[in-house]
């Protein structure tokens, strides 16, 4: 194990930023800490640092515990949110002032930040100054630099947030493949899903301080611990039903509920790509108008609205919509194929349901 | 940059005709106004000060800066200037150090207790040092049964110039501090290094020219104080008479000429000083300017 938290909780003053953290990284592995900001996810970084001392709990840094170790003993390196920069050194130094602390000699010194600053393409810019470098240059010297003393972890304070979208997806790219070349342990902090997906091995998930689940992307997406990472993780369409007659019930739409009582609320959610939709609007059970159309590239997402008021969010390919001739104001037909039952936020949910429809009516059958 | 101030004036202008422009008239007797406040209340004196200490000839001007007690007033001068500043600095950087990083009990409390020697008059400070220190106060006696004097020497007049002065290198700092924040020294920590390395090569860097222009500050001020030494100082020529306070003695005795050419070292210092933090604004402006920069991530490829 390379990084592990056991029982860790911090509180700020009384209160609570992290309740009973526990959770490991193995070495080498790419992992992200994802929140709602609030979540305490920065905390734990800070905590795992040394930056934070944390309230109670142990902190394992390859298998030596380093509650009590200062900040310098712990052998990490940090990536501030603001890179943080030395303003008054240069690129060269400022890769080197961890070696320089470290009284490394003048030609290790020299060969080690050579080797870094080709590997992080910075060659040519050593003598310019942080006000002189674009932000991803920046980001670039900032990671240089806590990698430069061979710190036994990495860990990233939102490495992406404060360039803009465009350098973003590159960077993201580029982490990738540092990883993979370097193989060092990295912890970063996001609040954003879809970087986490795109970019972590695992992901851990908080919320006001608990940790909801951790797992690789797909299993926090495909069996999500509780609603917190069903809705926080992708879109979901969640509908509050009322229980009658074993049916649970919001506008035109229905789920069965055998066996629960009358008057008892009922949530469901279901995945945006669960919902099935037709033009032939005898094809599925429930009717719709599409009302908007977002297109997120590849994937378009659909908002239906039905006569009830109701809006259920849908998505399909571009391919899959010119294929049904579909566009804003036409009445279309469509089922939802998968949904789960919510609890409260935080509980454990039950499995998706998969739902069977009987054969829907022929239109022979109608005539 | 001027070009594009006076074309901004003259759309605002245009839109408001009769707006909020001031008629020449009122406009140009503010500017002479105020031109002439400052010559005649500020240059004039400055100039005449020059004129004075040199009315008769080059040689009674060094000759009255070379009298033997003026000379010690210039070296006692120097000294106490030499022990109020490096404290200061010291003392100055630990209380911006404290208030700028810390989070604490009693920190508004610490930012209130700097600033009171701005609040009290310097005379009150030196009655303060003596009802401590002097024969009839608390702990005079007992300093003085161990023959240690405070008041009425030289310990005392650094006392009470260091009271005086305290709060300028702090004032310069508290805001510079502030404004770095505390995440370059946090890296620094996270690379390895011992808190002295931190300071060393982090944290007074990024400080520097702040804690420049808060110590030429101090230094004037130790230099010129007047009220608080004449209190402890007990005025004695050659002994414990600092510069202001021989300008002072000289003029009392009708020396003109050497009361004024002891005051032209002042006027000089004054001007160096003012030379100076002009000097040093211009650069944290500089710096600023970049900083701003920074933040905006407008920088050059």
């Amino acid at each position: 194990m390379s990084i592990a938290l056991e029982q860790v909780s911090k509180r700020f003053g009384g209160v609570p930023a992290v309740n009973q953290v526990s959770f490991s990284v193995k070495e080498g592995e790419l992992v992200a800490l994802l929140g709602p900001s609030g979540g305490g996810k920065t905390t734990v970084l800070r905590m795992i640092a040394g930056l934070e001392m944390p309230t109670e709990g142990d902190l394992f840094i390859r298998g030596q515990r380093v509650n009590d170790l200062s900040v310098q003993q712990r052998n990490i390196g940090f990536v501030f949110q603001s890179y943080a920069l030395f303003k008054n050194m240069n690129v060269f130094k400022n890769i080197a002032f961890g070696l320089r602390v470290k009284k490394w000699g003048k030609a290790a010194i020299a060969a080690r930040v050579a080797e870094l600053l080709e590997l992080f393409g910075l060659g040519g810019l050593e003598q310019r100054y942080p006000h002189q470098l674009s932000g991803g240059q920046r980001q670039r010297v900032a990671i240089a630099r806590a990698l430069a003393p061979k710190p036994s972890v990495l860990l990233l304070d939102e490495p992406f947030g404060a360039v803009d979208a465009k350098i973003r997806q590159e960077l993201r790219e580029w982490l990738v493949r540092l990883h993979h070349e370097l193989n060092v342990t990295t912890l970063f902090v996001t609040h954003d899903q879809e970087e986490a997906m795109e970019v972590a091995n695992r992901i851990v998930i908080f919320s006001r301080g608990n940790l909801e689940q951790i797992g690789t992307p797909r299993e926090v997406y495909e069996q999500p611990a509780n609603e917190f990472v069903a809705r926080f993780i992708g879109v979901m369409n969640v509908l509050d039903t009322e229980v009658r007659g074993g049916v649970a019930r919001v506008g035109e739409l229905s789920f069965p509920a055998t066996g629960q009582p009358d008057g008892e609320r009922m949530r469901i959610g279901f995945r945006p790509y669960a919902v099935q939709i037709s033009t032939d609007l005898t094809q599925y059970h429930y009717r719709a108008v599409l009302r908007h159309t977002f297109f997120l590239g590849i994937m378009l997402r659909l908002e239906l609205e039905l006569s009830s008021g109701l809006t259920v969010r849908a998505r399909m390919t571009k391919e899959e919509y010119a294929h049904l001739g579909l566009e804003d104001g036409r009445e279309v037909s469509f089922q939802i194929r998968q949904y789960r039952v919510l609890a409260r936020e935080t509980a454990p949910l039950p499995p998706e349901v998969a739902v069977t429809y009987p054969t829907p009516p022929t239109i022979a059958e109608h005539i | 940059m001027a070009g594009a101030v006076k074309n901004h004036g003259r759309r605002q202008t245009a839109a408001t005709p009769r707006g909020i422009d001031e008629p020449p008239l009122l406009r140009w007797t503010l500017i002479v106004l105020a031109m002439g406040v400052a010559l005649v209340f500020l240059l004039l004196p400055l100039v005449n000060v020059f004129a004075q200490a040199l009315a008769r000839g080059v040689r009674a001007y060094f000759a009255a800066l070379t009298d033997p007690d003026s000379w010690s007033a210039i070296r006692l001068t120097l000294v106490v200037a030499a022990f109020t500043v490096p404290l200061n600095a010291v003392f100055g950087v630990a209380a911006a150090w404290a208030i700028a990083k810390f989070e604490f009990r009693g920190k508004s409390l610490l930012i209130t207790l700097i600033d009171l020697p701005f609040s009290v008059s310097p005379v009150v400070s030196g009655l303060m040092f003596v009802i401590l220190f002097g024969l009839q106060g608390y702990l005079g006696a007992g300093l003085d049964a161990r023959d240690f004097k405070i008041i009425f020497a030289t310990p005392g007049i650094v006392l009470a110039t260091v009271f005086v002065t305290f709060p300028f290198v702090a004032r310069e700092l508290i805001p510079v501090m502030q404004a770095a924040g505390a995440e370059q020294e946090q890296a620094a920590m996270t690379l390895g290094a011992s808190g002295w390395q931190t300071f060393w090569h982090v944290t007074l860097p990024s400080v520097k020219w702040g804690l420049l222009y808060g110590i030429i500050l101090c230094n004037a001020r130790a230099m010129g104080e007047f009220g608080a030494v004449f209190v402890v100082s007990g005025r004695v020529s050659g002994v414990t008479e600092t510069l202001p306070l021989r300008v002072d003695k000289l003029y009392q005795e009708y020396n003109a000429v050497g009361a004024f050419a002891v005051a032209s070292l002042l006027a000089v210092l004054a001007l160096v000083t003012l030379g100076l933090k002009t000097f040093l604004e211009w650069r944290t402006q500089r710096e600023y300017a970049r900083g701003e920069r920074i933040t905006r991530g407008g920088a050059h490829p």
